[in-house]
């Protein structure tokens, strides 16, 4: 799969790219709490700007707390019910395949992608949870195990429009055979399929 | 005069040594720059006698020991640095704060090469987790210090291990490895090697956080160490982050001629070590460091082990170049002295000198000749009641927490951030990680602190053939190590007997395989004061391997019905030391016998089976004898298996002897080619022999005079859920 890719800094963003992805990590080594600091980076401008543009936005691990403390995704995301990181392959399944990301998957698949995080415990309040899933927001959860307490086994949602996906799994380390498996590099051929 | 202020552990000796050489009486500062520099954290002034006739030298080794880490080429333009560091004294008194900056410091001795950090390891000890509430808190709490600091700076901890014993319920030893990968155009050294150069303080600030940790760590912990707690310093693993970025930016941008991580013994230590080491000196401007508390004095200055800052050297002209980076990551930078060529550390305030002295006199303390007794020999163990019921005690040995799956702490640890990590925790007997160069890197840590205790030269020897084996298992070839000797007082003379020995088993066995040491640490003192019990010889030893072929890389777990398990090496009897003894309470005797040619022969046979493509998994044969060994292979692999191990290759011995001997030079490898496996072992002349068949749900054992049956979801919960089960209780 070839994409032109580029990392950014996160003051040097630029109004030029057709898609962007925020990868996982410490964004400002979760002082306060994890993402919000990057929320209000000068990069998010020009994210938001592109999610309303259509956009396809990706944000991944720490990148889905950012784009939920950016408000581009409801919810939060809580402390691990079990108060400790968890790094782990799960089982997922795909629960929506109208988004920018899960596009070439198919509707019901079983996948597996690693997760690696501290606080991925999705928590919505009744009628939101009833609302992604009237919407079809939910975008994947964990069928089996759910190594989180995460609410209804929830692990990815989407915006209206799914152009905009937050994912607590890694699918840049699902990306080889080599490295276990190649699930994750699907997500990122939706993409391409969503912008063609 | 020596002051009061300061607590100085120079010896009566040491201090008439300084009087002399200097021909006068140093100032209160220089005391006190002395003491930190000539610590036995710092200088190795007792141990460096002994480790030097470690072999350092070999095809692959680019810098030995003597720098922050130890830098080995790979081939293709690529180095790999590697170095082990401990945070012991720390760790006990602080333990999430104590392991969190244990790591930031190796991570600074990687990073100071010019090298990435790719993958940490760590090998830790605790008391009884069973029986100590004490210890429990300290495993906890050391985990929690490694995950949250290693993971937030992105660095995945790959492998490690954890052994529990009595000794280490008031010593516990916490020990990191950090292996980075660079190129070998952009190595950096820690020295300043140019008069007129800039040298800079970046990172953090400096603060009353760590004061005389390196003296800290250079006695034993006494009852009321708890209050020593401002001697632990505080970690920060976004500062450190930021600090990993800026500085291989600045390498890449060539702006740096040297670097310098600052660890024990603070800017008196790096600063004089880059001065010696490049022959030059050094003047340094105390208003020019940044203070977190602004009454500190020149001491508090000077030997504060404030954590994530390091030392760049700039070259003349490269200053603005140099802060720039620095600025666009957040990373505040000081300009605070120069490199002179005086071959003098010169200590300025408001231009006026405090303290002068010459750098080769602080950083080469006079080596301390110590005395070494033999101990008496160890009694042997009681006997064995011969009717033990060795079923249960395969379950028991299974779930006991030395043996059991680590599961519980690694999976707190990101070991696969920067998609590298191939061979994962609990799938191989090492971790395996990719390189750029479509090669793969293998590394492990091994100790075994019980047969070290009974005999230090074959126990250290054989914890470095174990590791060997751990590295072979995955299929790469071993091409360098690390050492950690972790032991007591060293003025105790029996304590220094068992560290020279222990230093010359591993010399010895390395040297036999050919085997480079590229660094390594000493830590003394690992004492509790108020029972003046040592902890056990503790060597650590790390080794790192290559993987030429993606097809090479092996795990551990039984793949598929009908594949023919593999016995190699033969089975004795010898069980003192070992996890069986320890479960019945026998101690003592003599540890297992370690033929130095058979051991590296048999590595070079199963090398050679896994580089042609026969093995479908392979293990190294080790705690717990080949019943532990088979169980692993077949929990991991979710499959079972039927053996005879009367068929295996043994000496004459009893059934107990031949599920739980620790002999030497063993594996178990699977194979769908059962004779061409069979005729490699033949040709190097290494007894091995087919045991069985894997498949079905259940391990089946033939002993000589009983027969096993283990259903694989029982050996499944006794070894996955042990450590669970004694850490979180409440779960389930």
């Amino acid at each position: 799969m070839k994409i032109e890719a580029k990392l950014v800094w996160h003051n040097e963003f630029k109004d030029v790219y057709d898609a962007v992805i925020l990868p996982g990590g410490f964004s400002f080594g979760d002082h306060l709490r994890s993402g919000i600091i990057a929320a209000h980076s000068p990069a998010m401008e020009g994210v938001r700007k592109m999610a309303k543009e259509g956009k396809p936005v990706l944000g991944i691990c720490n990148g889905f707390q950012i784009l939920i403390e950016s408000e581009l995704l409801p919810g939060s995301l809580l402390r691990n019910s079990s108060l400790k990181f968890v790094c782990k392959w799960m089982d997922l399944q795909v629960d929506n395949v109208d988004t920018a990301f899960t596009c070439a998957f198919e509707r019901g698949e079983k996948v597996r992608m690693p997760i690696a995080h501290n606080e991925g415990r999705f928590f919505a309040e009744d009628q939101l949870l009833n609302n992604l899933k009237v919407d079809d927001r939910v975008v994947m959860h964990y069928p089996n195990e759910n190594p989180t307490g995460t609410s209804k086994g929830i692990a990815s949602i989407s915006n209206d429009e799914g152009n905009v996906v937050g994912m607590m799994s890694h699918p840049e380390r699902a990306s080889d055979d080599l490295l276990g498996g190649t699930d994750g590099l699907r997500v990122f051929g939706s993409m391409l399929e969503w912008m063609r | 005069m020596i002051t009061s202020t300061i607590n100085c552990s120079l010896t009566p000796d040491e201090i008439q040594i300084i009087r002399q050489r200097l021909g006068r009486e140093p100032n209160e500062l220089e005391w006190a720059l002395i003491d930190a520099e000539w610590s036995e954290h710092c200088s190795y002034k007792s141990s460096k006698a002994i480790i030097s006739q470690l072999p350092s030298s070999g095809d692959h080794v680019l810098v030995g020991p003597g720098y922050d880490s130890g830098v080995i080429d790979i081939g293709d333009g690529l180095i790999l640095t590697a170095h082990i560091e401990s945070h012991n004294h720390p760790s006990a008194v602080d333990p999430y704060g104590g392991a969190a900056t244990g790591i930031g410091g190796v991570v600074r001795d990687i990073l100071c090469m010019g090298t990435r950090p790719i993958a940490l390891l760590d090998s830790l000890k605790f008391g009884d987790i069973t029986k100590s509430d004490h210890s429990k808190w300290l495993l906890k709490n050391v985990v929690r210090g490694i995950a949250d600091y290693g993971n937030c700076i992105g660095v995945p901890t790959v492998a490690g291990e954890i052994e529990f014993d009595e000794c280490y319920e008031r010593n516990c030893l916490v020990d990191v490895v950090c292996v980075g990968l660079g190129r070998k155009d952009e190595l950096l050294l820690a020295q300043a090697t140019k008069p007129g150069d800039s040298i800079f303080l970046i990172g953090g600030s400096t603060g009353r956080d760590g004061i005389q940790g390196a003296t800290f760590a250079s006695r034993v912990l006494a009852a009321d160490s708890d209050r020593e707690r401002s001697a632990v310093q505080i970690p920060d693993p976004f500062t450190k982050k930021m600090i990993i970025e800026a500085t291989l930016e600045a390498n890449r941008a060539g702006v740096m001629r040297g670097c310098k991580d600052l660890g024990g013994g603070g800017l008196a230590t790096g600063l004089s070590e880059i001065a010696d080491k490049g022959e030059t000196g050094v003047d340094v401007h105390l208003e020019m460091i940044p203070l977190r508390e602004p009454d500190m004095n020149a001491i508090e200055i000077m030997i504060s082990e404030s954590q994530e800052r390091m030392l760049l050297v700039a070259k003349t002209g490269s200053e603005r170049e140099l802060e720039a980076i620095m600025a666009k990551y957040g990373v505040s930078s000081s300009r605070i002295g120069k490199v002179t060529s005086t071959r003098m550390l010169t200590i300025l305030r408001a231009g006026k000198s405090i303290a002068q002295l010459p750098t080769d006199f602080l950083a080469n303390a006079p080596i301390i000749q110590r005395i070494a007794r033999e101990p008496k020999v160890n009694p042997p163990p009681g006997k064995v009641m011969r009717h033990e019921n060795l079923r249960q005690i395969v379950i028991s040995l299974l779930s006991s927490p030395t043996i059991a799956s680590k599961e519980w702490v690694y999976r707190q640890f990101d070991h696969e951030v920067g998609i590298r990590t191939v061979v994962k925790p609990g799938q191989g007997d090492a971790a395996v990680l990719r390189l750029p160069n479509q090669k793969f890197v293998a590394i492990k840590s091994d100790a075994n602190s019980r047969i070290c205790d009974l005999d230090p030269y074959i126990g250290a020897a054989s914890v470095l053939a174990e590791c060997c084996r751990n590295i072979t298992a995955v299929g790469a070839k071993a091409i360098a190590l690390l050492d950690h000797c972790q032991f007591g007082n060293p003025n105790d003379e029996e304590v220094f007997w068992s560290f020279s020995m222990a230093v010359k088993g591993i010399a010895d066995l390395a040297r036999a395989l050919h085997l480079p040491c590229v660094g390594g640490k000493v830590s003394f003192y690992n004492e509790d004061e108020e029972k003046h019990q040592a902890i056990k010889s503790s060597p650590v030893i790390t080794v790192i391997g290559t993987v030429e072929k993606p097809d090479h890389v092996t795990t551990l777990n039984f793949k598929h019905n009908q594949e023919t398990i593999i016995a190699i090496g033969k089975t004795k009897p010898e069980v003192h030391g070992s996890e069986y003894y320890c479960h019945l309470g026998l101690y003592g005797g003599t540890p297992p016998t370690l033929d130095f040619q058979l051991e590296g022969q048999t590595q070079n046979a199963v090398l050679e089976c896994i580089r042609n493509g026969y093995a479908t998994a392979c293990h190294d044969c080790a705690n717990g004898g080949l019943a532990v060994t088979l169980a692993e292979m077949a929990i991991a692999g979710r499959i079972g298996a039927t053996v005879d191990l009367t068929r295996s290759p043994m000496e004459s011995l009893g059934d107990d002897e031949l599920l739980f001997s620790e002999s030497n030079s063993r594996f178990i490898l699977t194979t769908r080619r059962r004779d061409d496996v069979l005729r490699t072992f033949q040709s190097f002349n290494i007894p091995a022999a087919a045991i069985g068949v894997v498949g079905g749900e259940s391990l089946n054992i033939t002993l000589q005079h009983d027969k096993f049956e283990f259903d694989l979801s029982k050996l499944h919960t006794a070894y996955t859920r042990s450590l669970e089960m004694i850490l979180e209780p409440w779960r389930k």
